[in-house]
């Protein structure tokens, strides 16, 4: 603090602290008290708002834990979340490699150029562009009859879609962690475990995976994270059988009226968040200084 | 090279090949979609070339309210991410390691959590103040991660920066104000450029955190996710299709600038005597 005064004088010093702690006390920190504050209190008609039976309670917590759907869509919400990120991985992962230690620069830029444009183009339309893709009478449906794959239309909008949706959204936040890893290894400790008899796999499993092990887990928990609050993907991409958790929160506020359960039910979500952050980073020793990059 | 050596490469070249078609083929055929003369965007069948539905675009009042609308909010944050962003970034340079990387950890916090739950708390923290969602709400809500991004880039030019230039000024008599207006600033001008760009683009395309505080105000991206369930028609698509031609117009150029810059300022340094 003295060494802000000292270099930038008490006016600027004090407008520069000033913008900072309305910042993170006034939309960072006071938001998610007042939201903490909600989903312990009941909802109730706002005549009785501060009266008796407004009294704090883990009643909308406990509600998600008993309610058996809803339960259920939490957990589906998890476990797949976590399928998209390993998805992702295994997807991104060779290429990650590849970039990173088989290009000559000038391919990486190339390739990276083009990994790049798709990923400036928002993430309604690029979901937007799989609904189209994956329509019933879609073009994918078109092509795999057409070369005799299938017999007869997939309804691809579900599970299939969501993954597929998801997949593809959050490639980058997965490639670059991993490639940024990967090309700080050196490429002779490679070519020392192939020439000591390694097969090509149990170089990636011995040498390549444990290096690269705090890039593959920046890469999952924000995909992971990306995942479990995303809204526009299962919103469009998904079907009646396949709904999000986010998509139950959402139904809470604007169709349920019920704001307090809502924000019980995105507390969870986000304490879920936090904890899978924090937790997985804990577990590769990332720090959280590395990861913003 | 051996049999397995050649086995692993095609392999690798199916792979590849695959990733770049699952990258582009649903932009490609979304773009596609634009000058078929079919009611529902999509190529097949096609039903003959037409430019039909940038006239139908054209005529959508609906969506040149919601333009209207993003445009609005992307100024207002602007504005404010901007000038918050580099205040963050100045205090935290000017703290010692420990207290840096506490305040570091609070301010990366909002990337951290998810946007539904950013647009939730921001919604009920403003309703007990009586203010109800909208274009107010969405710049506050929307502000509040983009700032991260603002500090974040800031922050890392200002790793870069040369502390003597700060004192040489000093020396020479500028007062703080005029260390910070005439040598700070303009330092940190590329930084100020590609964070605004940024934000505008993170402002436009938001919809998870938007969807929560916009109240009666429709966003563009509310507007076109809606429109998939109230009636898609391929004047979507022409939308999409400008949308992408002007973000990746501006990628290029955004890019273009910042290698420019980079090379540039390594250029100067290497005129510099050791």
């Amino acid at each position: 603090m003295a060494e802000l005064y000292r270099r930038f004088g008490g006016g600027l010093g004090t407008i520069f602290l000033a913008l900072v702690a309305a910042w993170l006390a006034g939309m960072v920190l006071a938001p998610n008290v007042m939201m903490i504050d909600y989903s312990l209190r009941p909802n109730l008609p706002p005549a009785e708002i501060g009266g008796s039976r407004d009294v704090y309670s883990l009643q909308n917590i406990l509600y998600l834990a008993n309610e058996g759907v809803h339960r259920a869509i939490f957990f589906k919400t998890v476990w797949a979340s976590a399928l998209v990120a390993f998805v992702t991985l295994v997807v991104c992962y060779p290429l990650a490699y590849w970039l990173a230690q088989n290009a000559t620069p000038n391919q990486t830029a190339i390739a990276i150029l083009a990994l790049t444009i798709p990923f400036w183009v928002n993430e309604v339309l690029r979901t937007l562009a799989w609904y189209i893709l994956l329509a019933f009478r879609g073009p994918l449906n078109a092509l795999l009859l057409a070369l005799g794959i299938i017999d007869e239309p997939v309804r691809w909008y579900g599970n299939t879609g969501v993954l597929a949706g998801m997949t593809y959204a959050y490639i980058l936040f997965m490639l670059f962690p991993i490639y940024n890893s990967i090309e700080s290894l050196e490429k002779s400790q490679i070519e020392a475990a192939r020439d000591l008899g390694a097969s090509v796999w149990r170089t990636h499993w011995r040498v390549v995976i444990p290096h690269a092990k705090a890039g593959i887990a920046t890469g999952c928990v924000f995909t992971f994270m990306l995942a479990a609050g995303s809204f526009v993907v299962p919103a469009l991409l998904g079907a009646p059988g396949s709904r999000w958790f986010t998509e139950i929160i959402y139904n809470w506020f604007f169709e349920g009226g019920d704001w307090n359960r809502g924000a019980a039910y995105a507390l969870v979500l986000l304490v879920l968040c936090l904890t899978v952050v924090l937790v997985t980073l804990k577990i590769a020793r990332v720090n959280l200084t590395d990861v913003a990059k | 090279m051996s049999a397995a050596d050649r086995i692993m490469k095609g392999l690798f070249g199916i792979y590849f090949a695959a990733f770049f078609i699952y990258l582009f083929a649903p932009l490609a055929i979304m773009a596609a979609a634009t000058f078929n003369a079919s009611r529902f965007p999509t190529v097949t069948p096609w039903q003959g070339t037409t430019l039909e539905w940038f006239d139908a675009l054209a005529a959508d009042r609906g969506m040149w309210d919601s333009l209207w609308t993003s445009i609005v909010v992307a100024f207002f944050v602007v504005l404010v991410v901007l000038p918050v962003g580099t205040a963050a970034a100045l205090v935290l340079t000017s703290l010692h390691a420990r207290a840096r990387s506490l305040l570091y950890a609070v301010m990366v916090s909002p990337l951290l959590t998810p946007g539904v739950v950013i647009g939730i708390s921001t919604l009920v923290l403003w309703r007990q103040l009586g203010v109800g969602g909208g274009v107010f709400l969405i710049v506050i809500a929307q502000s509040s991660f983009i700032i991260c991004y603002v500090m974040l880039m800031v922050a890392a030019r200002l790793m870069r920066f040369d502390r003597t230039q700060e004192e040489a000024a000093l020396g020479l008599g500028a007062s703080k104000f005029m260390v910070f207006r005439r040598v700070i600033l303009p330092f940190l001008k590329p930084a100020l450029f590609a964070a605004g760009f940024l934000a505008v683009l993170q402002s436009i395309e938001n919809y998870n955190t938007t969807l929560f505080v916009r109240g009666f105000d429709t966003p563009l991206t509310v507007y076109i996710a809606t429109k998939v369930r109230t009636g898609l028609t391929p004047a979507v698509n022409a939308l999409a299709l400008i949308m992408i031609a002007v973000t990746i117009v501006g990628a290029v150029v955004y890019e273009v600038v910042r290698r420019r810059s980079r090379t540039a300022s390594q250029a100067s340094k290497e005129e510099q005597p050791a």
